[in-house]
């Protein structure tokens, strides 16, 4: 018996992503009515990695947890917080995973000047080929 | 000589990928998320009562002087139940543990706790997991150990398995 | 049996790949090599034919005594997914990769008269070499044909994700495109290894390129298509890692398809065009290391295994390092061809090819970045839609821009007056943009900017067409003003997408009425149905536009086997657009309901078929301008 709890208990081991009994947040689902703020923040709800369905934005999770970020991106919105400042506000607390859109940090500075390096330095191998070369 | 360095450098690309595709493979990824506010100070927050009859969890139960677990659970997370004895334990040896139920029902929180045990000191209900997020938590059940100056010390995620209790015990006994 | 046979065929195949490569590579052998390798590959190919055909039969019957089946079928299932589903899991779609692969060899061996021998002779030799490790790989890690004993009495199922239609296409056609861009592959190798790279190559190479890359093309946009509609979010590209995955082969095979012309029409791009040829294949082998090995996390994940991810990656290195290397040692000995102007259609196809590298570099430093940053620093970070969408965009513009003059140029050098040529597109950008600044005024500004491009685009694209006879205009030209006009009215459609969809999210009753965009929409009712493996909640909606109405039926579905809930989109289809409208939940006695209007947003897939389009006209158009060349030089030898 006690083999049989000890399995059951290695299996439950790990944090749950089970549904609660209740209903989705009120602005989990729901428009806000100024349609300027409706805009922002679903521009920012697809910024938003899901924290339980990692490959997808919270605007696109049916999990309870993104729509209960989405309430709180909603609400914030509403109130007059800008998006920028939301975003910062999840960053602090989950890490920059938890944003779709890299920082620009020295960490990430590779990544945004890439295009820029590669295509200069691919357009200067290039013009190799339009002038005299040896 | 430099057309053939050049020519050299998707090989160079090809090494760095392979590098890096074995060092995930080696080291399969961490899918749990976890809070960034390790060694920061508990956010305010403030929570209505989970139940009628017993005291709610707010920001200043904390950093009174003395250490306490915040334990989030849920009625309806099933490993909530595995961590259910470990946390009396706990509680018996002189842990204070407070609770945040997120998204729960009053009658359910109390059916849980009636099965499987009552170790908290106050319980607070957090319906739109508000305060979860506050708290840089993705899941239930997690646990902060918060020290006396109200510092959030640890983040243990996950329930508290009896192989865990020491790690916290002596989390707790640091944060003194 | 049938299992059995299947897998016997698999290891005589495996046998014939050993022999052929020993036939390519033993110089004793090298005036009889092809004749030799040639009825060894068309064997091979019919051997792993068989094999595949007999994991159809398997999947077919639902053969619960062998292990794939059981796992990944049912009984129940309707048949084309039962046929299907013989492909949707890791071994059996490796099991198609191998009859892809075996299948071009043979047909490299049947179709190649007039290469020259020794050429042919190391393509297929290393095409051998390609199929022999993935002939290992199949039989060691992942043999579809595995039996479980004791059968059980029912299987696990299928995916509900993966019930659909798309699971008949998608797969198969990507991996045509993939597996095909190994001749390209094959023969750059055997090109690379003879010395003898030219436009004899180019002229080989070309129509497998450009099959390739009409499957590949078609694969995109069914897969795009099919997420579209069956993950039930509005969105048709996300840069999720496995869509960049079967991104960069083709990025990779478009340049290589312009790069090659170049090649064989004129005889320059040499070098360029050996490296495409190994960097698209090996791109094809990198997709499908990522999304079988599990070091990415994705939205459409494949079944995982960081086991057989390591296995690939280990032919990937030897693939692909060993081609690398090979290029490295030969690549500075090739003859280089004519030199050209930069003004000119070749200095076109120079920036073309350029700036579609640029943009395959980085979509591979992207989805790759989070794992550099993790595996240096330990720190976590995600790339996603706003950097890749910051990147590709501003690049794809500049091609689009290229797109309007290219064409029009002469080879080596243009020194003639284009800007006559130019004024219609011209025209046609500047009053797209007055329009939409007018009309459309809070618009995003590449939204603006990809509707002025794709509109520009449209007469930019026919105009090569100008002033010729159309009925002599060779049909490759025609294939080239066909995909280029398919590229305008996919971005015109992408940017419309972008500018103009509207969203609506609704808690309502039955009986109340929605407005969306030009459409009312009434919320009829919502009724139990049932199909053959699942039952679920449908509502119906009428909606009406103008002096139309269409009928929607969304529903809330619960699969039996495996239990799932999944959520199937109902979606209208008018000339200029599509309502889209899902069921959510109920909350008390109101339904969530997700609508959206998109206007213009099927041109996005229309205009992606018309591109493959154009490029079957311009490869049907070459295999009868040959066959046409080649009687009438048997007439005049007569």
């Amino acid at each position: 018996m006690t083999r049989l709890m000890a399995a059951l208990l290695l299996a439950l081991a790990a944090p749950a992503f089970a549904d609660s009994n209740l209903p989705p947040s009120e602005w989990a689902d729901r428009q806000l009515p100024d349609a300027e703020q409706e805009a922002q923040a679903t521009a920012l709800m697809h910024e938003i990695r899901c924290l339980v369905c990692q490959g997808q934005s919270v605007a696109d999770s049916d999990a309870e947890l993104a729509g209960d970020m989405r309430a709180l991106i909603r609400q914030r919105i509403a109130a007059g917080e800008k998006p920028e400042a939301i975003r910062a506000w999840l960053v602090e607390r989950y890490g920059d995973w938890v944003s779709f859109d890299p920082p620009v940090t020295p960490l990430t500075w590779p990544l945004w000047a890439a295009p820029v390096v590669i295509l200069l330095a691919g357009g200067a191998i290039a013009a190799r080929k339009f002038r005299g070369r040896k | 000589m430099r057309g053939r360095l050049l020519l050299a450098v998707p090989l160079l690309l090809l090494a760095i990928f392979a590098g890096v595709a074995l060092w995930r493979l080696s080291s399969p990824p961490e899918t749990v998320i976890r809070s960034r506010l390790e060694g920061r100070k508990l956010p305010g927050f403030s929570l209505p009562a989970a139940l009628p009859a017993r005291p709610t969890v707010t920001s200043a139960n904390f950093g009174d002087g003395q250490p306490r677990l915040l334990n989030i659970f849920a009625s309806w997370c099933v490993p909530c139940i595995a961590e259910a004895p470990v946390l009396l334990e706990l509680k018996q040896r002189g842990v204070r543990i407070e609770a945040i139920a997120v998204r729960d029902r009053p009658e359910d929180v109390s059916a849980f706790l009636e099965r499987n045990g009552d170790p908290f000191l106050g319980i607070g209900s957090d319906l739109d997991s508000r305060v979860q997020m506050t708290l840089g938590s993705s899941g239930v059940p997690e646990s902060f150990v918060v020290d006396g100056r109200g510092i959030i010390r640890y983040q243990h995620v996950g329930p508290i398995m009896p192989q865990d209790m020491a790690t916290i015990i002596a989390e707790l006994e640091k944060a003194e | 049996m049938i299992a059995e046979a299947g897998l016997a065929a698999l290891y005589l195949a495996a046998a014939l790949a050993l022999l052929q490569l020993a036939v390519a590579a033993i110089p004793a052998l090298a005036d009889k090599a092809v004749a030799t390798a040639r009825p060894i590959a068309l064997a091979q190919g019919l051997l792993t034919c068989i094999s595949f055909l007999c994991l159809l039969l398997v999947f077919i019957r639902t053969d619960l005594s062998v292990t794939l089946v059981a796992a990944n079928s049912h009984s129940a299932k309707p048949f084309i997914y039962r046929f299907a589903g013989a492909w949707g899991n890791h071994e059996g779609s490796m099991l198609l990769w191998v009859t892809v692969l075996a299948l071009s060899g043979a047909l490299l061996a049947l179709l190649s008269r007039r290469m020259p021998e020794r050429m042919l002779s190391a393509a297929l030799g290393a095409q051998a070499a390609l199929a022999l490790g993935f002939y290992a790989f199949l039989l060691i890690a992942s043999n579809p044909f595995a039996r479980l004993n004791p059968a059980p009495l029912e299987g696990q199922g299928l995916n509900p994700l993966l019930q659909d239609p798309g699971l008949a296409f998608h797969p198969p056609t990507l991996y045509l495109g993939y597996v095909g861009l190994s001749v390209a592959f094959s023969l750059a190798v055997g090109a690379l290894i003879t010395r003898d790279v030219g436009p004899a190559l180019a002229r080989a190479m070309r129509p497998w390129v450009l099959g390739s890359w009409i499957f590949l093309t078609l694969g995109i946009v069914a897969g795009s298509y099919w997420a579209y509609y069956e993950l039930g979010w509005g969105g048709w590209w996300f840069w999720d890692p496995v869509e960049n995955a079967s991104l960069m082969p083709w990025l990779a095979a478009t340049a290589l398809l312009h790069s090659v012309s170049v090649l064989a029409s004129r005889g320059g791009l040499r070098t360029w065009t050996m490296m495409l040829a190994v960097v698209a294949f090996s791109m094809s082998m990198v997709g499908t290391f990522l999304v079988r090995s599990g070091i990415l996390t994705s939205v459409h994940a494949f079944a995982v295994d960081p086991t057989r991810g390591t296995f690939i990656l280990a032919l990937l290195m030897l693939y692909v390092g060993g081609a690398l290397a090979l290029f490295v040692w030969r690549a500075p000995t090739v003859a280089e061809g004519a030199r050209f102007a930069l003004v000119s259609r070749e200095g076109a196809l120079v920036i073309n090819n350029l700036l579609l590298s640029v943009i395959l570099a980085v979509v591979f430093l992207g989805t790759l970045y989070p794992l550099m940053v993790e595996a240096a620093t330990g720190e976590k970070l995600s790339v996603g839609p706003p950097y890749f969408n910051a990147v590709a965009g501003p690049l794809g513009l500049l091609l689009l821009l290229l797109l309007v003059v290219g064409p029009l140029l002469r080879w080596r050098r243009h020194d003639a007056p284009i800007a006559g040529k130019v004024v219609p597109a011209v025209l046609a950008g500047l009053a797209t943009l007055v329009a939409t600044v007018i009309l459309a005024p809070g618009i995003s500004l590449m939204a603006r900017l990809g509707l002025v491009a794709g509109m520009a685009l449209i007469p930019a694209s026919l105009m090569p067409l100008l002033g010729r006879s159309l009925r002599r205009t060779p049909l490759a030209t025609w294939g080239m003003v066909i995909a280029h006009l398919g590229v305008a009215i996919s971005v015109l459609g992408m940017a419309s997408d972008a500018a103009f969809t509207r969203e609506r999210l609704a808690a309502a009753r039955p009986g109340e009425r929605l407005e969306l965009g030009p459409w009312l929409i009434d919320f009829v009712s919502v009724s139990p149905v049932a199909g053959p493996n699942w039952t679920a909640l449908e509502a119906r909606l009428r909606a009406s536009k103008g002096n139309g109405t269409e009928e929607l039926h969304p529903q809330a579905r619960v699969f039996t086997s495996p239990l799932t809930e999944t959520s199937e989109v109902a979606i209208a289809t008018t000339w200029n657009g599509q309502l889209y409208t899902v069921l959510g939940r109920k909350t008390g006695d109101r339904w969530q309901l997700r609508l959206w209007w998109k206007p213009f947003v099927t041109f996005i897939w229309l205009g992606g078929v018309l591109v493959a389009f154009g490029g079957f006209i311009a490869l049907a158009g070459r295999g009868w301008t040959n066959r046409r060349n080649r009687r009438r030089l048997e007439e005049a030898e007569l």
